[in-house]
């Protein structure tokens, strides 16, 4: 809170010390299964050669945030930004252990996994406070008016931290970019498919833009 | 039976922002409907989320929630700066928030000007809806 009260009176005098770090806290943000994690496993592999998270198609597979250190990515001009990577869970307003039960945990992990999701949506809540950026990694495929959305991207404007929204899974037919786009005309979107790669050039051009 | 229970901006106007969000989970956790005047500050929002997660539990599973505001890119001049000096002088009480318990509300739709609420019943009903004979 202290640090984005001074980020805050400092950018009014135009004046911004974060802006100059080479070296920023990225995080990603966003809903369950947006494929955050799947993102900071395609950023790893591309620029570190390992994967950083474990995904699923169970939602909340993510319950701690994760931190990949000295991350750096080159532009086209031999520009360098290194940032750590901060890859947290799904921000959600509802968590039922049933729902796990469906996807055929047994009674005990499924409870154990709602417990866990519980408390990593309030150290991603918490660390709002510590990010110098942040991706909003968003399904494309799914409805982008959802208070949660319109929550994490209207915490981090009050807080003056820079936004780039991701539009993840447009390799699926459903994507629909312009809905995004529609959604949050203020913000830069940039439409990717983490799992198969798809226009991550853009997405990385647009990073550079970012931390400026 | 779903119950609907209004709450009026002045009601929650003067309390702090931990009282604002308890008065308002209290509501939720009674199996009611919260029909909200005005909004939540957007910390206030991600602090609700924040409780909600806190007291999740065998018995209450969270929250659905949706806000309706209107949207100051579509207001001409003469309606934003009304609206500015109704916040100062009223409080920010425009918009409407809606607050439903999650073993209650399946979903609610926003898109964007209209408000789609649909129960667990409503939903079970849809999806069990026979299909039509040829």
């Amino acid at each position: 809170m202290v640090k984005s009260f001074f980020r805050n009176i400092l950018s009014r005098f135009k004046f911004n010390p974060f802006a100059r770090k080479s070296h920023v806290k990225l995080g990603l943000y966003g809903p369950p299964n947006g494929g955050k994690s799947t993102l900071a496993n395609r950023i790893c592999q591309d620029w570190l050669g390992e994967d950083m998270s474990t995904v699923s198609h169970v939602a909340h597979e993510t319950r701690e945030i994760n931190i990949k250190e000295q991350v750096s990515i080159k532009n086209k001009k031999g520009k360098e930004l290194t940032f750590s990577l901060v890859d947290t869970p799904g921000i959600a307003t509802k968590i039922d252990y049933e729902d796990f039960l469906k996807k055929g945990m047994n009674k005990n992990a499924a409870k154990t996994r709602a417990k866990e999701a519980t408390k990593g949506v309030i150290d991603a809540i918490k660390w709002l406070d510590n990010m110098d950026s942040v991706v909003v990694v968003l399904d494309s495929t799914k409805d982008p008016y959802s208070q949660v959305n319109i929550t994490i991207i209207g915490n981090l404007q009050a807080r003056n931290i820079p936004v780039l929204i991701a539009a993840n899974k447009m390799d699926l037919k459903k994507s629909n970019m312009d809905v995004i786009k529609a959604a949050f005309p203020q913000y830069e979107v940039v439409g990717i498919s983490a799992k198969y790669g798809k226009n991550v050039e853009d997405f990385y051009e647009q990073l550079f833009k970012l931390a400026k | 039976m779903v119950t609907f229970q209004f709450v009026p901006f002045h009601d929650i106007d003067g309390l702090s922002s931990a009282k604002r969000i308890n008065k308002l989970l209290n509501i939720v956790k009674e199996d009611k409907i919260v029909i909200m005047e005005g909004r939540l500050r957007r910390e206030e929002e991600a602090d609700l989320i924040e409780i909600t997660m806190e007291e999740i539990g065998p018995k209450f599973k969270g929250v659905e929630l949706s806000v309706i505001y209107p949207d100051k890119n579509k207001q001409d001049l003469k309606q934003r700066v009304k609206g500015t000096f109704a916040n100062i002088l009223l409080g920010d009480r425009q918009g409407m928030t809606i607050i439903g318990p999650a073993s209650i509300v399946n979903k609610i739709e926003k898109n964007p000007d209209k408000i789609e609420l649909f129960t667990k019943e409503s939903t079970k009903r849809y999806r069990a809806k026979p299909k039509k004979k040829r």
